[in-house]
């Protein structure tokens, strides 16, 4: 049994070494060496020669940069505007596309017309998307202030105004997002059976009593799959943020992975870039794992 | 049968697989010849290729720089210069992902803000002995250019070419106002209450914009006999008082008088785009505003030297040309970047092109400078030049920037006041950066 076991290792080994070869050089080398640069002063503009005895004794600080990061106001505010940026994202996207979904599944005239549309963005990049939406979101020229003028509302200054720089990004984000999250609700609504909204129908449901009581839990898996990848790129917000406001206004949409961007290629202190990455790991890993836990309670795989 | 083919096969392909794995190895394994190489160079001349990179050339630069890599070529046939030219805004992250991999490129050009953290890394060559070593005249460098690269008298750096700030004004609004122009020995209270008369021409017209930014401030502090760290770079002094009235005076042209738009009232348009719409009176910005607004502006335009307060100061950025602490061909790096910094020919195709000024001081090129409108008043450049002050010199510039550039922010928009955001600027750069 033993022996068997071995064997078949040996031949998956070389079917998986060209894609092996690939994540170590690409993903685990420099996940190692980040992890050992953490523990170190390296500047970054200098060679990295992290084998040798000389570079430790110059650089190595022991934990100091997890301890520094720990105990600076700079990381707790970054994660609460994080989290401030989730709580407007995660509800409002999840709302949004599935909203998508529910219209494309209806089968109507020119709905691949419209499944293209909204997909538009997903495949736009984001420096274009960004830009785009630092128009939109002008405050004297921008067409969104212009609709609410229209509408008897004085608009905000948006991204030049700290209360609503967030609130900002999170429109653009969601512009950007609903057209591939509603394609994966699409494909779950798509495998909903339909003898189930029959007989809901026989028993006298209404159309509001069978979303509630038919589809929402039928999808439950696509909204669990859904808010663990929202998560981790909520937490991973990053291009939106350095095109459409650059961390401002006065530090108002400062977050997590800006700031590693900045400490590692700006004010050149990649051993602390490389702690503040670590930690933002540590933090995602705990999120992911608790909803894993959690997901027991509400997800439902018997379709 | 069946295993041993299996085995033959998983031998084949874990060998293949190695293969391609040690490819990227070989380079290395070479590098020891390619050194001994470069030793025979210096007494036979043999071929030697430099790998300079730069982003000044990015913006149209790039046939002129060809040019100038041919001149010296002709003069050097057994070096051959390989030029990589990056955007300024990608540069120093392809510079810093090359140099902190081990594989720098022998010379290249930094800004005066980034050259400290290169130098406080030893990343780059103290140029002393080369200097020595050579028979160029480096007096034809301004003294104020060789010592913005120099730290504690060592150079580390050719100055390539600089640039300062002025006060440009649309002449057509003053004369609708019916204002005397700008003169090199105005003040701020000058430049205001022209800025008011000029605002008052009419609703969505604005006096002066004046950036409130870490970059103009540290400058501006100067003008009021203030500073932001204390003369030997060791301590912060963003919040001395007179730093403070300095700050009072930029909040109060944008939230009291508001002859300065404000970052809402900008919009997505930015200074240049504000000025160019033609409904203001002055900016205070960059010579190498003159090309964008030479082409973009409906209305007639001059400049003058930046006002002052107590004293006046004026911006002095330049990028200088370094050569790389680990180059294997630091003589010949070192001969490119002196010839690009000294040769009377390269200063005279700058000017030509248009680009950044040589800090090379040939009264040919100088002249032909002069003579390009507009502005009228080119001389106003080079009057700026007697009042310069530096960029303050410290390896964590950068970061510093952003924390006080944060506070100046929460200034500018009335969430604090002046005071209370240089207080709390300085505590928080105290507690970020270890100064020394």
């Amino acid at each position: 049994m033993q022996k068997k076991r071995n064997n078949n290792l040996l031949v998956a080994a070389p079917f998986l070494a060209p894609s092996m070869i690939g994540f170590l050089v690409i993903a685990a080398i420099p996940f190692a060496l980040s992890f050992a640069i953490s523990f170190t002063s390296w500047s970054g503009i200098k060679g990295l020669h992290i084998l040798t005895a000389d570079f430790w004794q110059n650089n190595f600080v022991g934990i100091d940069n997890y301890a520094k990061i720990l105990k600076s106001n700079e990381f707790w505010v970054s994660l609460l505007h994080v989290g401030y940026y989730m709580i407007l994202y995660i509800p409002l996207m999840l709302v949004t596309s599935l909203a998508i979904a529910m219209l494309l599944n209806k089968p109507r005239k020119g709905t691949a017309f419209f499944r293209l549309l909204f997909y538009i963005p997903v495949l736009t990049s984001w420096v274009a998307g960004a830009i785009i939406w630092k128009w939109v979101l002008d405050p004297q020229y921008g067409i969104l202030n212009d609709i609410l003028a229209r509408i008897g509302i004085s608009g905000p200054a948006w991204l030049q105004d700290r209360n609503w720089a967030m609130v900002g990004i999170v429109l653009a984000s969601v512009w950007k997002d609903m057209g591939f999250y509603g394609l994966i609700f699409l494909g779950g609504l798509k495998n909903i059976n339909a003898q189930y909204y029959e007989a809901a129908q026989l028993d006298g449901a209404g159309k509001m009593q069978s979303f509630w009581k038919i589809t929402l839990p039928m999808l439950t898996p696509m909204v669990f799959f859904v808010l663990i990848i929202s998560l981790i790129n909520s937490f991973m917000l990053f291009p939106q943020v350095m095109i459409m406001t650059n961390a401002g206004p006065a530090g108002a949409t400062q977050v997590i992975v800006e700031r590693i961007y900045k400490y590692g290629f700006s004010y050149y202190k990649m051993g602390y870039a490389s702690a503040l990455s670590w930690l933002l790991f540590l933090i995602v890993f705990l999120f992911t794992y608790l909803q894993q836990r959690l997901q027991k309670k509400w997800v439902n795989y018997d379709v | 049968m069946k295993k041993t083919l299996a085995l033959i096969l998983v031998i084949c392909m874990a060998l293949a697989t190695f293969g391609c794995a040690a490819q990227p190895a070989t380079p290395a394994a070479t590098e020891a010849p390619a050194a001994a190489t470069a030793a025979v160079a210096e007494t036979t001349a043999a071929p030697i290729t430099i790998d300079f990179m730069n982003f000044s050339a990015n913006e149209g630069g790039l046939l002129t720089l060809g040019i100038m890599k041919d001149l010296f070529e002709k003069e050097n046939p057994n070096i051959t210069v390989n030029i990589e030219t990056f955007g300024y805004d990608t540069y120093s992250t392809q510079l810093q992902t090359r140099v902190g991999g081990g594989d720098a490129p022998d010379c290249f050009e930094l800004g005066l803000d980034s050259f400290p953290s290169y130098v406080d890394q030893s990343a780059i060559l103290p140029l002393g002995d080369l200097m020595a070593k050579s028979a160029t005249d480096l007096s034809v460098l301004t003294e104020k250019s060789r010592d913005a690269f120099s730290i504690n008298g060592t150079a580390y750096g050719m100055p390539y070419s600089y640039s300062t700030v002025v006060l440009i004004y649309n002449k057509d609004l003053f004369d609708q106002a019916g204002i005397a122009y700008p003169t090199n020995d105005w003040t701020w209270a000058d430049a205001d209450a022209a800025a008011l008369k000029i605002k008052a021409l009419g609703d969505d017209y604005y006096g002066l914009i004046q950036p409130i930014s870490t970059y103009e401030f540290f400058k501006v502090v100067k003008q009021y006999g203030g500073s932001l760290l204390n003369d030997d770079n060791t301590a912060f002094t963003v919040n001395r008082s007179e730093n403070v009235v300095a700050l009072q005076r930029l909040c109060d042209n944008v939230l009291v008088s508001n002859i300065c738009p404000s970052v809402e009232q900008r919009g997505s348009l930015d200074e240049w785009g504000v000025f160019k719409l033609g409904k203001t009176g002055m900016i205070v910005t960059g010579i190498w505003a003159f090309p964008s607004f030479t082409t973009d502006c409906a209305f007639n335009w001059d400049i003058a030297v930046e006002p002052g307060a107590v004293t006046k100061a004026t911006h002095y950025f330049a990028n200088g040309l370094c050569v790389s602490a680990d180059s294997k061909n630091s003589e010949a790096a070192y001969k490119w970047i002196e010839f690009l910094a000294t040769s009377e020919q390269v200063a005279q195709l700058r000017v030509q092109l248009g680009w950044e000024l040589p800090c090379a001081t040939y009264q040919s090129a100088m002249d032909q400078y002069a003579l390009l409108t507009p502005p009228a008043n080119r001389q106003a450049v080079f009057d700026s030049l007697q009042y310069v002050v530096p960029v303050p010199q410290i390896a964590q510039f950068s970061q510093m920037a952003d924390i006080l550039g944060a506070q100046l922010d929460a200034a500018a928009n009335g969430t604090k006041s002046p005071q209370q955001a240089l207080d709390d600027a300085q505590a928080e750069l105290e507690s970020a950066i270890t100064l020394g």
